[in-house]
């Protein structure tokens, strides 16, 4: 029953990637077993003034290896980016409920489309790839939003499906934000799933429902245990939720992946 | 060698407990540490309708500590006792069950509710700083800290603890009213009112402008209140306030908790209760200390 801990893992690799966005592998055979696209691992900096864990969504996984593309966004994730092969970091995961595949590939015309804005890009990757591989047959396309030409994981995208690109600054794909390309490209989507700042995932999701298209979301909170217990990282809900009995639910552990009709963005 | 603490006429197996609002209600806790090894567990706070919380954001880190405004989120008393309470009722462990309240009344309807319940003892939370009604209203004035616990206890069939507010002058004198009032015990200290400004945003890092700080950061003050009340009142002590390994909750034990709660340190490791129980151990044959009860309040 109480099998579950935080562990000490080995670093394998940390690079940066572009200007504040860091890739970094670790090693454990148990989290990368576990994990389904859309979890996260609650990472742990070594400064005791830190307490609360930085949860970082999965971009990938081997046999043996997970691997973690996080932005320098303040202080913990600054001592992430300064770590080196070899050190050992404090991880917990796989955490949170992730994309159910099979449900993904019910009524969706053959076609996945995957949305990310900023950091919500990584783990739209892992989706990506771990979809094509159980599917093959279907297409995805993944619609990908950038500040500016301070791009990442593009040619990893673009190896596995079709990629559409926009930027606030117009220096990548269009000039403007990931809404505005599925405009102009009229795109044929299947089902949409989404990982971004919360304004891009209000204007898609008002999008897709204009269009009836099922839309799932991964959201972000501030969070404390990142297990479903402190009840910090709650997002508003359309209906009573079963667990909290309120109109809420917890990130963490209900989500981060949510159908967007069943949440208040 | 004995870590085992006569509470309120309950026998613990150590004084090792959790602190309400940072285990829920175990379950997800129970994953990472084994629960039939702590001396009880408290729960999340439990009102008698369910309470939706404070809007997000709802907690910021800072300097060795946190601060949270949740806002007493709950399911409310009826999923309570048929979900929650039942789950830990499968450990050999007691539990405490915090309760919370907007008005006298909501307090006096939920102690009712646990009457016949398989809680093992009542803490009362009178010391929320994050709700507007009730919470910490009624544990700042020494007058409505007697009136509440008295007619609490009038109806009560568990031990009554009162959690008290370091948000006040002399912690002593609340506990001291609380002892009047008929107490069972008291613990101490709640989270300290805190502010964190968010300068990137340039507004409050908590929605509701204020919350509650916790964690290492609060330890010295809250070692130095237990100390206080200890010496002022009869009743016995849950000490809390940034406990996160052994030596923490040896300085509490030491300065008059016969009990103590492990609160923010289960967001850090949710695996800490069950090492800070290993570590009294250690401590204890170490120094070759026979029974636990020694080091109640040594320090004088």
């Amino acid at each position: 029953m109480s099998d579950r801990r935080k562990k000490s893992v080995e670093i394998l690799e940390n690079v940066c990637l572009t200007s504040g966005i860091y890739s970094m592998r670790i090693k454990d055979n148990e989290i990368a077993g576990m994990a389904k696209p859309g979890q996260f691992v609650s990472l742990y900096t070594k400064d005791s003034s830190k307490l609360l864990p930085r949860p970082i969504s999965i971009c990938d996984i081997t046999e043996d290896t997970v691997r973690l593309v996080y932005r320098v966004s303040g202080e913990g994730t600054k001592q992430f980016s300064k770590l080196v092969p070899g050190d050992m970091i404090d991880v917990i995961g796989p955490l949170g409920n992730g994309y159910d595949l099979d449900e993904l590939n019910k009524n969706n015309n053959g076609r996945l489309t995957v949305v990310g804005g900023g950091i919500g890009i990584p783990p739209m990757l892992y989706l990506a790839k771990e979809y094509i591989r159980l599917f093959p047959d279907r297409k995805v396309t993944a619609v990908l939003g950038f500040r500016d030409k301070n791009t990442f994981l593009t040619d990893e995208f673009e190896k596995v499906c079709d990629v559409l690109y926009a930027s606030d600054s117009g220096e990548i794909g269009i000039k403007g934000n990931v809404i505005d390309v599925i405009r102009n490209e009229s795109l044929e989507m299947g089902i949409v799933c989404a990982c971004g700042p919360t304004p891009m995932l209000r204007g898609l999701v008002s999008y897709t429902n204009e269009k009836n298209i099922d839309t799932y979301i991964s959201l972000e909170e501030k969070m404390a245990c990142g297990i479903g217990a402190c009840l910090a990282c709650v997002c508003k809900t359309t209906e009573i939720d079963s667990h909290s009995n309120v109109y809420n639910k917890r990130i963490c552990k209900d989500g981060p992946v949510f159908k967007s009709t069943d949440i208040e963005l | 060698m004995n870590t085992s603490v006569n509470f309120c006429g309950l026998n613990f197996k150590n004084p090792v407990i959790t602190a309400s609002g940072t285990f829920g209600s175990g379950m997800e806790l129970s994953e990472f540490a084994d629960l039939n090894r702590l001396g009880g567990v408290t729960t999340k706070g439990v009102a008698i309708t369910p309470w939706a919380g404070n809007p997000t954001p709802r907690i910021a880190e800072t300097y060795g500590g946190m601060i949270n405004a949740i806002g007493l989120q709950n399911p409310g008393m009826d999923i309570f006792l048929k979900r929650d309470l039942p789950f830990l009722e499968k450990f050999d462990t007691n539990v405490i069950v915090n309760v919370c309240g907007h008005s006298e009344e909501e307090y006096l309807k939920a102690v009712e509710r646990l009457n016949d319940s398989s809680a093992d003892m009542l803490e009362i939370n009178i010391s929320c700083p994050n709700v507007r009604e009730g919470g910490i209203a009624f544990g700042t004035d020494p007058v409505m800290v007697e009136n509440i616990t008295g007619k609490i206890k009038k109806i009560s069939k568990k031990p009554v603890i009162m959690k008290l507010s370091p948000n006040v002058t002399d912690i002593a004198e609340m506990a001291r009213a609380a002892e009047a009032g008929g107490a069972d015990g008291v613990s101490l200290i709640n989270t300290i009112t805190g502010m964190k400004i968010d300068v990137n945003r340039r507004t409050f890092a908590v929605a509701n402008k204020t919350g509650g700080l916790s964690g290492p950061a609060i330890k010295p003050v809250a070692v130095r209140m237990v100390y206080q009340v200890a010496n002022a009142v009869k009743i016995p002590v849950i000490g809390m306030g940034g406990i996160s390994c052994a030596e923490d909750a040896l300085e509490f034990i030491m300065a008059g908790a016969a009990l103590v709660s492990v609160g923010t340190a289960n967001f850090h490791n949710p695996s800490v209760t069950i090492e800070i129980v290993k570590g009294i151990e250690e401590y204890m044959e170490r120094f070759g200390i026979d029974d636990i009860n020694e080091l109640i309040g040594c320090v004088k």
